[in-house]
């Protein structure tokens, strides 16, 4: 039998990141294919080539045995390759119907649209799949579920042989997901080859019949899920070979608590979460996309306050509604989206390290006393070795990493104590990688209390004095420094409904 | 891009503004002898005046990001709140001069409060801010006039000669040392104090700003109320030059101030913007309408000329831009 899709020896290399190393893939008719790895591990830029995104550097792409061409997303399509986004991408306002035949509505004359053969079309769809669905629904008004539902019709109204579907079940409840499930064991049955991608160990034992997994941007193996232990998946996820440094862990007993965290709740991202963290210490935070780690940062900021909980600052019970409630308890949040969250990128590294510390650097009627704040500007980028050309370059023509170290300038000049650092190390190329972590270690040293969120292992083994791991907004488990991988990804995924079993 | 490039870039967009005024000015006078004349020199400054002082305004609060669109309602509830005081009350000049600015800066507190706390947009917030203030002003003075025939001194505000006084050859009307006063201080705000450097850093990047732990709403409250204030003041020259407080004005004024920024090259965007640019924004709307109407061009010809000017020089800063990324 021919392969459906067969990727081989793709390679594509991004500025400063070799993404795909030399992968390969391939998918049957009337299969489902899980594709599984840690975040970075190059799944999504795999599926993005074979959605027509990206172009490999090297290799090929055959369907039906036959090599083919991928320049455009178009061009995938119309070889009835369909993807369906972990970010829906759905016009609310419009019909389903309407989404569904976007760009390609049946036309009267006179460029009217044809509603009303739109809407048949779209019913006989939805028949197809065994769906109730209103065709004239407004897509704003019906669930995620739902919602992806018309995505999944849309990429078969394509006439999709080939359905990649990235985390569909990250926003969906369990009775959502069965009937997810349904439709995807309907589709097998008729022919379509899925490709599914997600973390979740036990969905992948109910649907997949094969599980690739990717590291590091390299293909590891393909087994037959039926028959494979997850603890063996686990393993080929996150390999043999340990962290290039562990950290070394200081003796904290002689250290007070700067932060502690009792039962901190908001909605369904945080699930009672508790802990400590004592001066000097860094605490390291794992585990997959969606666990709610940057979620729990935001909520101990008050970038999005938390329902319930409580937050004590050395020992002090707080309240933090804001992130200026939190800077004032000597809080300072690292956000992963430096130029969104920590930069205003228009403006001089002086004014960017000042930005946090302001008032402190005027007088009474709010004169900036600027030669203080140059000075000051001047310290941190060489304490920081943070390289620009001058204290009033614009931050937005530096590097990544020298952008990263103007944020960590900004909370090191406003005394912050407890400092969460999300993603540090995010789009920063690997020689200012090890300069940030030395820094880190340099911070905790002079008594900063540190949280690090990574979704890198390698990073959270090397930096932390113990590791705490999330998944599904709940804290699974807090380990000590120098834990191993294995350890670390069984608390990631260990989900409520595989507890409960 | 280097750093030297990037002040380059400031530079030249402060210079074109100001080379197409200079341009403006030599066409005119060698297009007619009556055009640089210190009488017609001194009309067009005055000329300015109010629509300077709007536009100085108006310019905080775009560099924030935000827009205001009652300042031209605004400027004449002020000047009918100064009549009510003076006029009706019967009290003391300065005390005018003070409703009339204190009344500009609380709407512009409330205009900011609607933006910054209840979170509406600007352009809506401002909107309405507009049709309030334009139909407060007609129900407060009973749709007539409010003339300041009884307050000795305060058509001299505007119309007055301070600097003639001093020195005969060159009689600066009062109404332009204001604006020039007023700009040297809100450049003065903008380019040395903890409210300027929050004005660009709201414009620039509002959500890195309040991460940062700064009380944005309450800093976008303060601007508003600023820039209200300054209306205030426009609110006060007005009246002084047309000894009174006509409740019908103002409607329009709001356009033609945001069009002296935008001329002067502070982006609507947010984040960027000069006082400097305004002034000659301002500058160049007034030469222009001046200079056209020595040259007896119809006023209806005026407006089409102005938009024009507004739509080139936003064009030509885009192209600017586009060169320097």
């Amino acid at each position: 039998m021919t392969d459906l899709v067969r990727m081989e020896g793709i390679d594509k290399r991004f500025p400063g990141v070799h993404a795909l190393k030399s992968v390969g893939f391939d998918l049957r008719p009337a299969e489902v294919h899980a594709l599984m790895g840690e975040n970075g591990a190059g799944k999504s830029t795999l599926m993005k080539i074979l959605s027509g995104v990206y172009h490999p550097d090297e290799g090929r792409i055959l369907i039906d045995g036959a090599k083919v061409a991928l320049p455009t997303p178009g061009a995938a399509q119309a070889l009835g390759i369909g993807i369906i986004h972990q970010e829906l991408a759905l016009m609310p306002d419009l019909t389903v119907a309407q989404n569904i035949w976007i760009g390609r509505e049946p036309r009267l004359s006179l460029g009217r649209i044809d509603e009303a053969r739109q809407n048949a079309d779209t019913a006989a769809l939805f028949a197809a799949m065994n769906i109730r669905m209103d065709p004239r629904a407004r897509v704003g008004g019906l669930s995620i579920a739902r919602q992806q539902m018309v995505e999944i019709a849309k990429a078969l109204s394509h006439r999709s042989r080939v359905l990649i579907m990235d985390e569909p079940t990250a926003a969906l409840n369990d009775a959502e997901i069965a009937e997810l499930f349904t439709i995807i064991r309907q589709l097998r049955s008729e022919g379509v080859g899925i490709i599914y991608i997600s973390h979740k160990m036990d969905e992948i034992r109910q649907i997949a019949d094969r599980v690739t997994v990717m590291r590091d941007g390299a293909y590891v193996g393909t087994v037959q899920a039926a028959d494979t232990p997850i603890s063996r998946i686990i393993q080929m996820m996150v390999g043999r070979e340990l962290a290039d440094a562990a950290a070394t862990i200081p003796d904290l007993a002689g250290s007070g608590t700067a932060l502690e965290v009792r039962d901190l709740t908001r909605g369904t991202e945080l699930r009672k979460i508790s802990f400590t963290l004592k001066r000097g210490e860094i605490l390291g935070f794992a585990g997959l996309m969606g666990a709610g780690r940057t979620e729990l940062a935001r909520a101990i900021f008050g970038a999005e306050p938390a329902d319930g909980g409580e937050i004590l600052v050395q020992g002090r019970a707080v309240t933090i509604r804001s992130p200026a409630d939190a800077v004032q308890a000597g809080i300072g949040y690292l956000s992963e989206d430096r130029k969104h969250f920590g930069l205003a990128l228009g403006m001089d590294v002086r004014a960017n390290i000042a930005m946090a510390s302001l008032p402190r650097y005027a007088d009474r009627i709010g004169r900036i006393r600027e030669p203080e704040l140059a000075r000051i500007a001047r310290d941190y980028i060489q304490t920081l070795a943070i390289r620009t050309p001058g204290d009033r370059q614009e931050v937005r023509l530096l590097s990544g990493g020298n952008q990263q170290k103007v944020v960590i300038a900004k909370w090191l000049l406003r005394d912050c104590d407890i400092l969460i650092f999300d993603e540090p190390t995010r789009g920063i190329d690997v020689g200012a990688k090890a300069e940030i972590y030395r820094l880190l270690g340099e911070l905790a040293a002079e008594g900063k209390a540190i949280i690090v969120i990574s979704s890198e292992l390698p990073e959270v083994l090397r930096l932390s004095h113990r590791i705490a791991v999330m998944c599904e907004g709940r804290l699974t488990g807090i380990l000590p420094g120098g834990a191993s991988q294995e350890q670390i990804m069984e608390l990631a995924t260990r989900r409520e409904t595989l507890a409960a079993e | 891009m280097s750093e030297k490039q990037a002040r380059r870039g400031a530079a030249q967009q402060k210079l074109l503004a100001f080379a197409s005024l200079i341009v403006l000015v030599v066409g005119f006078s060698l297009a007619s002898p009556a055009f640089f004349r210190i009488d017609n020199i001194m009309s067009i400054l005055q000329a300015t005046s109010v629509n300077g002082v709007l536009a100085v305004g108006v310019t905080l609060v775009i560099i924030t990001g935000g827009i205001d669109l009652s300042i031209g309602t605004l400027m004449t509830f002020c000047a009918v709140m100064s009549g009510v005081v003076l006029t009706w009350g019967g009290m003391p000049l300065p005390l005018g001069v003070i409703a009339g600015i204190a009344t500009g800066a609380l709407c512009g507190l409330i205009s900011g409060t609607l933006v910054a706390k209840a979170k509406i947009p600007p352009f809506i917030a401002t909107l309405g801010m507009m049709l309030i203030l334009k139909g407060l002003s007609l129900i407060v003075t009973g749709t007539k006039p409010i003339y300041f025939n009884d307050t000795e001194g305060y058509t001299t505000i505007s119309q007055g000669s301070l600097i003639g006084s001093i020195i005969p050859q060159f009689p600066l009307p009062n109404g332009v040392l204001i604006l020039f006063i007023v700009a040297a201080v809100i450049a003065w705000v903008l380019g040395r104090t903890v409210l300027g450097r929050y004005t660009f850093a709201l414009g620039s990047n509002e959500e890195a700003v309040r991460l940062s732990g700064v009380d944005t709403d309450r800093w976008k409250m303060a601007i508003y109320a600023l820039a209200g204030g300054i209306v205030g003041i426009g609110g006060i020259l007005i009246s002084s030059r047309l000894n009174s407080a006509q409740p019908a004005l103002g409607l329009g004024y709001e356009l033609e101030a945001i069009a002296a920024v935008v001329i002067g090259g502070t982006s609507l965007a947010g984040g960027r913007g000069t006082i400097l640019g305004t002034l000659i924004g301002a500058l160049i709307m007034s030469v222009l309408t001046n200079g056209l109407r020595v040259m007896s061009v119809a006023p209806e010809w005026q407006t089409v000329v102005t938009g024009a000017i507004i739509i080139v020089a936003v064009y030509a800063d885009q192209l600017r831009r586009r060169a320097a990324v």
